[in-house]
């Protein structure tokens, strides 16, 4: 610890980079599984985030009980990526990559404009599950409930997604079809049914995220998890697209490596934070073009 | 006749940005401005093309060559005298040199080449999502920076006091130089060595093109018009970091994609068909007639039209509404 001491790391940044990591893994996961199966990169995938937050800040606004604002939460952001599958993904299916990615951009644009127009710029405050944000002292270091309760659910979550691709028919109908779905579909494989799994767990993984996001940061507006979503994305890149366990650890690194970075440099050069993530995201794909965890080079054209 | 056969792909696009600007003299000044407007995001959009069109290789780092650009153009042209009170931490060198007009939006050019060629360099290596990605990045640096380097620039906040020079014919004329370079570059060995390397890389490779090298000029070029357009747009309106970044960078991509991506005329025709319809829900969003229709929109309702329409238009014209081919008035 005495040399991380000198970056201004300590236990407090650790365990906040920790958190952070484990929300950006779920999102990875999220976007990497729709990936896999529909060779689409998911771009509104934040703006599903943005929607079950804003479920989650309507629930406490009307007072409703906890577990009320989370069974909505769930409820829109479910019902959402499903009606984004069928009206939107499924009519693109097979389209260039650079069609689809332009699409889920034009639908990003098009929720966060209906969230402005209907909660307007200032947003809503989510406040039901603030109490998390209290900190628990362990031995000397005070560490907030959230980062405890976040890196838990993510290793739920990555655990129960990992038994349900390894475990059951339809995983193993997953990750047949992200291999080559072509021939996934001539053994028997159902392109619909595929798909729309992959599209309810992703989804189910966004309101996750939102729970988590809405307790660090309880103020959603039109651009909640945006940014965070490019993040991701980037992370989701750099770990290698197509595979969930690189996607995931790409995901948790970038997470993580921009949760230090924000507490290791000095405030007069915080301001420069994603100047230098994304330099070093740069850097990192110009040495492995595929993927940090990728073998072998896949092309894939955009 | 057939350099005629070959010139009518220019004679579209020209057409409709001289028509443009034309029908843009007839109206009141303040609807005026909407086609100034659009004729700008001509520019920007006719850039993104050179690269993204020619070599099928999505880039998101393009705003950050139109942002260099208006950086440029507008550090230059605010007058002397004031320059202290709107940016009291900007360099020497730059505080005490103003230019004109066609020098600032010139220097705009080739800064945004020069920070394209740059950027390529590296970056062309990269293919597919990494590229992608990697351009992404671009943008959020150039956008970091700016924002925060006040040695450069306003910092955070808007570029006032530039003179507004970008009327209707300086739109139009911008507007038409980007236009027929892009269209000297897709018609020279170059574009067309680009385009093989998009039809089919593998084919593309075996007759000895370099992929790398032909992307490099594509971006370079493209880099250069994109500073132009940057010129032209701070001339426009008062730009800060923000008008310069992800809505800009998607609207202009949703422009092309929605046009046609691989043709010029798509370009142009995804610009103005976008702007027409954004321009007149602005309109109607402000209540007022236009054309003898009176509608009156509730405000931000605007942007879910547009936002729906584009994902429509996607969905059901995938090619963008050219089918992504050049206008031909009659075969060879």
């Amino acid at each position: 610890m005495t040399m991380l001491a000198i970056w201004n790391i300590d236990w407090q940044v650790l365990a906040d980079a920790t958190a952070l990591g484990a929300v950006y893994a779920l999102m990875a996961v999220g976007i990497g599984l729709v990936f896999g199966v529909l060779r689409l990169v998911n771009f509104a995938y934040g703006q599903l985030v943005m929607a079950g937050a804003f479920a989650l800040a309507l629930a406490s606004q009307w007072g409703w009980p906890q577990w009320a604002g989370i069974v909505l939460c769930f409820a829109v952001v479910l019902v959402l990526s499903m009606l984004m599958d069928r009206l939107v993904f499924r009519p693109l299916r097979g389209h260039s990559p650079a069609v689809m990615l332009v699409a889920t951009f034009a639908v990003a644009f098009l929720l966060q404009s209906i969230a402005l127009l209907w909660f307007g710029p200032l947003g809503k405050i989510a406040t039901s599950l603030a109490y998390l944000n209290r900190p628990v002292t362990i031995s000397h270091v005070d560490i907030r409930k959230i980062t405890i309760v976040a890196v838990l659910v993510a290793v739920l979550c990555l655990v129960a997604l990992a038994l349900l691709l390894e475990r059951t028919t339809v995983g193993l109908h997953m990750r047949a079809s992200s291999m080559d779905f072509q021939t996934a579909r001539m053994l028997g494989v159902r392109a619909n049914r595929v798909i729309g799994m992959a599209v309810l767990v992703s989804g189910a993984l966004a309101a996750v995220v939102a729970i988590m996001l809405t307790v660090q940061t309880p103020l959603v507006t039109p651009d909640f998890a945006l940014r965070d979503t490019i993040i991701v994305l980037a992370g989701v890149v750099l770990g290698g697209m197509n595979r969930p366990i690189p996607a995931t650890l790409g995901g948790f690194a970038i997470g993580f490596a921009s949760g230090l970075l924000g507490g290791a440099l000095p405030t007069n050069q915080s301001q420069y934070l994603p100047t230098f993530l994304f330099a070093a995201v740069i850097l990192v794909l110009l040495v492995r073009p595929g993927g940090v965890f990728a073998r072998g080079n896949a092309v894939e054209r955009v | 006749m057939r350099r005629l056969v070959g010139l009518q792909e220019l004679v579209g696009p020209a057409v409709l940005v001289v028509a443009t600007a034309l029908v843009g003299t007839l109206v009141s000044i303040s609807t005026q401005g909407y086609f100034t407007d659009a004729l700008v995001k001509v520019a920007i959009v006719v850039a993104l093309y050179v690269f993204v069109g020619n070599s099928g290789v999505l880039s998101f780092g393009h705003i950050s060559f139109v942002a260099v650009g208006a950086w440029t153009a507008g550090v230059l042209t605010v007058p002397g005298d004031v320059k202290p009170a709107i940016m009291p931490n900007l360099a020497h060198v730059l505080r005490d040199r103003t230019t004109g007009n066609l020098t600032s939006l010139a220097l705009a050019a080739v800064v945004g080449g020069i920070c394209a060629l740059v950027v390529a360099l590296p970056l062309m290596r990269l293919s597919g999502l990494a590229a992608g990605i990697a351009t992404f990045g671009v943008l959020e640096i150039t956008h970091n920076l700016l924002r925060y380097e006040e040695r450069i620039g306003p910092g955070l906040n808007a570029f006032s006091s530039v003179p507004e020079t970008t009327g209707l014919r300086q739109a139009a004329l911008g507007a038409l130089v980007v236009v027929g370079v892009a269209f000297a570059y897709g018609r020279s060995r170059f574009g067309r060595l680009l385009r093989a390397t998009r039809e089919d890389p593998a084919a593309a490779r075996a007759v000895g093109v370099s992929i790398y090298r032909q992307r490099l000029i594509a971006f370079g070029i493209s880099g250069l018009l994109a500073g132009l357009a940057g010129g032209l747009y701070v001339h426009l309106l008062p730009v800060n970091t923000e008008s310069v970044y992800l809505d800009l960078t998607f609207i202009t991509l949703a422009m092309l994609v929605v046009g046609g991506a691989t043709s010029l005329w798509g370009a142009v025709v995804g610009a103005l068909a976008v702007s027409a319809l954004d321009s007149y829900l602005a309109v109607a969003e402000n209540g007022s007639s236009f054309f003898g229709a009176h509608i009156d929109l509730p405000a931000g309702t605007r942007v879910v039209i547009v936002g729906a329409l584009m994902a429509v238009v996607l969905i059901l014209r995938p090619n963008g509404l050219t089918g992504g081919r050049e206008l031909r008035l009659w075969k060879r």
